[in-house]
């Protein structure tokens, strides 16, 4: 048993960190720090700078164009990244369906999708929620039919993050009504500039407009576009699934989270004194970060695991409850920290316009995110399905 | 990065989770429970001849081992079996400040197994203040006179011998001016009482005692002090730590076979749910043990020892209350595993500072 870092992994490091110092445009650090979201260009910018080193894939094998690290050199270039403050690689991609074509796709599929993810000619989204398919995944209804050399595609996704800027979409489609549900989906890569296709807007509670309704009417897909076999779409949704949970715990952000929660503390004036001071706000901050001290470790167990070669299981369940509901609670502390300064609704926070910011600088963003962020527990299967699966696979309840 | 336990490491694990779960049975607990020590002296006598006190020493002082994943590793495996022997006390406090000071004789016959100690260090006043000694020591001729308190004093009633902190100079709370005194338990006048969770303990009288010996520097325990404590929290978390796992085994068995209205009560998505906020705890418990194993020799020990014996106070407290909820009027009964487990995983908080005390120190110690 040992805490530290091998020499190697030591190294490794101190280069990922040279990198970021030489090569992370502080453009993009200030706008991250001031809370304010990256755009495509600020996106593709820094993809490009990443894929120059080769560093854009860090869990495709090395045959692919990826980097073929461990997980472990996967976590320290995660680490750093958030540290140094860098946009987050967009998964869509490169995390989500790099991996199923790697696996399942075809040799002319992978050959032409696969260097065009690195390049940045496409921007992929997700279709896998819809309106009536949220945590009960398998029950979606929108419908693949094939027609001589094509598929016809009727129904509507919904949640699609950052579809707004995409030009293609991967998704799950019903292609039968036989048997149980998970066995009638087959995943379906489909060009969003395709007629029939309508990208829809939802503006959420924060003001943010990241998510997307996708609406299919007729769209017509090129049956070569069908990934895998027909009907065989569950498993292959299920093995990116698996693919999605790294990095899941979010330590790096929740690290940086609490350091910006600890210099707003150090700031603010609670009744003459630092409101760090403030026993009862000091006794919370404390308990998080005595949580995340421990959470960081039981990621490293996880993460030691799967460098061993054990796939993660439902541990990945356990990290992500735990890693939201720590990062949902700096949130809520931040929001408390800036005290009346939470109330004015800044749109420059969400839409990056420069108007002067009401109250200190560090306001401004505070209470979008802090809504914003009550997505953490929803998303990518809710807390409430990942105790499911603890309780099914750890627990074997 | 390495979280897999050393080939060493694991043959002590194994031995020693064999040797518990073959020797201690329920039997063996009862009779520690009706013995006036606590323990039973043949499970003491099969855990030195294994090793198992050796390995909280390094080899320096006798033992082969003493790092902090020793400590983790022994004391887990003591939490899992629901363990009440006396090692903190013998072992990592007594036998710690016994290395510290150079005590080779003595130490050596703890390693083996012959030597009982017990730390008298708490006062009623003290709680869990370490530096907060009013027991004072005067020096009489060639010997010591001690008069005070002392609280609550783990194994005091099985100790050969009593190593009781004592202040010689400075006022009530200095760190400065602590001393120890070796004291042949015989001389000692105590009050001694069975344990809730197992084990015995003892109110000890110091009324002008002339008896003991001074050990290490006159007014400079302190450091020794803070030192034995830190790695007995670590014990106690690991501890802690087998303890939950028991527990959760015991519970989880139980929400698979009780039926209620027609099917296992862990069918019940409320009761999973709940299971799996205690599991996730159980880990989080974990990589507090590891942290603080990993950082007991550092120089953040201070901050490693109160963010985990914090995090352990409040998961214990979950996993217990959360164990017997679960089990319904079972949990009630002292007849059923859980009842001993529960306990003593409850008293956990009551030694070496609790939840609060280290949430205290911890906000102390991260505005340092």
């Amino acid at each position: 048993m040992n805490l530290d870092y091998t020499d190697e992994q030591k190294a490794f490091r101190d280069e990922v960190r040279a990198f970021l110092d030489e090569k992370l445009p502080a453009r993009l650090v200030e706008k991250g720090r001031a809370g304010r979201a990256f755009d495509k260009a600020d996106h593709e910018e820094w993809h490009a700078i990443l894929n120059e080193r080769g560093w854009l894939a860090g869990n495709w094998p090395v045959e692919f164009g990826g980097t073929g690290w461990d997980a472990i050199q996967r976590h320290i270039f995660e680490d750093e990244m958030t540290r140094a403050g860098a946009p987050r690689i967009v998964p869509f991609g490169l995390a989500m369906l790099g991996p199923v074509l790697q696996k399942f796709g075809s040799k002319e599929q992978q050959d032409y999708w696969l260097p065009r993810i690195l390049a940045g000619d496409d921007w992929w989204c997700q279709g896998y929620s819809e309106p009536g398919a949220g945590s009960d995944l398998a029950s979606l209804r929108t419908e693949a039919v094939r027609e001589g050399d094509h598929y016809v595609v009727n129904g509507q996704k919904t949640w699609t993050t950052l579809g707004q800027y995409a030009n293609m979409i991967f998704c799950l489609v019903r292609t039968s009504r036989e048997g149980k549900p998970q066995e009638g989906i087959s995943f379906l890569l489909i060009d969003m500039d395709t007629p029939g296709v309508e990208v829809r807007p939802i503006v959420l509670l924060d003001g943010s407009a990241e998510v997307n309704e996708v609406w299919f009417s007729d769209v017509r897909v090129p049956v070569e576009n069908l990934v895998g076999e027909e009907n065989k779409g569950w498993t292959y949704a299920k093995y990116l699934l698996t693919h999605e949970r790294t990095n899941i715990a979010g330590v790096g952000f929740a690290n940086a989270g609490l350091a910006n929660l600890k210099r707003i503390a150090r700031a603010e004036q609670d009744g003459g004194r630092p409101l760090i001071r403030n026993p009862h706000f000091a006794a919370r901050l404390a308990r998080v970060e005595i949580d995340l001290m421990a959470m960081a470790t039981t990621n490293l167990r996880v993460v030691s695991a799967a460098a061993a070669g054990q796939a993660p299981g439902a541990e990945s369940s356990m990290l992500k409850i735990k890693g939201t509901v720590l990062r949902q609670e700096i949130n809520a502390l931040t929001r408390t920290a800036i005290g009346p300064y939470a109330m004015p609704f800044q749109s420059e926070a969400v839409e990056g316009t420069n108007e002067e910011a009401i109250g200190p600088d560090y306001a401004g963003p505070v209470t979008a995110q802090y809504l914003n962020n009550r997505k953490l527990s929803i998303y990518g299967g809710s807390n409430e399905v990942q105790r499911a699966i603890i309780a099914k696979s750890l627990l074997e309840l | 990065m390495n979280f897999d336990l050393s080939d060493e490491s694991r043959m002590l694990q194994d031995g020693l989770r064999r040797l518990l779960s073959d020797r201690y049975d329920r039997a063996t607990r009862d009779a520690a429970r009706d013995a006036p020590t606590g323990f039973v002296p043949e499970v003491w006598a099969a855990l030195a001849e294994m090793g198992v006190i050796g390995a909280l020493f390094p080899e320096d002082a006798g033992g082969f081992g003493g790092t902090g994943f020793d400590i983790a590793v022994v004391f887990e495996e003591l939490g899992r079996a629901g363990a009440v022997d006396p090692l903190i006390d013998t072992g990592v406090l007594g036998g710690g400040l016994l290395a510290a000071f150079g005590q080779g004789d003595m130490l050596e016959g703890v390693i083996e197994g012959s030597v009982q100690l017990a730390f008298a260090h708490g006062e009623p006043g003290s709680r869990y203040d370490l530096s907060r000694v009013e027991t004072t020591a005067r020096r009489d001729g060639d010997g010591w006179v001690l008069s005070g308190r002392k609280a609550v004093v783990v194994n005091a009633p099985a100790a050969d011998h009593v190593i009781v902190s004592a202040r010689t100079s400075g006022e009530v709370a200095d760190r400065d001016g602590i001393s120890l005194f070796l004291v042949p338990a015989g001389a000692l006048d105590i009050r001694a009482y069975p344990l809730v969770g197992g084990g015995a303990a003892a109110e000890i009288a110091l009324d002008d005692l002339r008896a003991g010996e001074l050990l290490g520097p006159e007014g400079g325990a302190f450091d020794a002090i803070a030192t034995a404590s830190a790695r007995a929290t670590l014990a106690i978390c690991a501890e802690a730590l087998g303890l939950m796992e028991t527990i959760r085994g015991l519970t989880t068995d139980y929400l698979r076979t009780r039926k209620q209205f027609g099917q296992p009560i862990g069918k019940f998505q409320v009761l999973q749910h709940r299971m799996a906020d205690v599991l996730i705890e159980i880990e989080q418990a974990r990589s507090a043990v590891i942290n603080l194993a990993g950082n007991i020799d550092g120089d953040d020990r201070d901050r490693h020892v109160s963010a985990a014996k914090n995090l352990i106070g409040n998961a214990a407290r979950l996993v217990v209350e959360e164990s017997i909820q679960m089990h319904g009027g079972i949990g009630m009964t002292e007849e059923y595993d859980l009842a001993h487990l529960a306990k003593r995983l409850t008293m956990v908080d009551h030694r070496f500072g609790d939840t609060l005390h280290h949430l205290d120190r911890f906000i102390a110690l991260s505005a340092a």
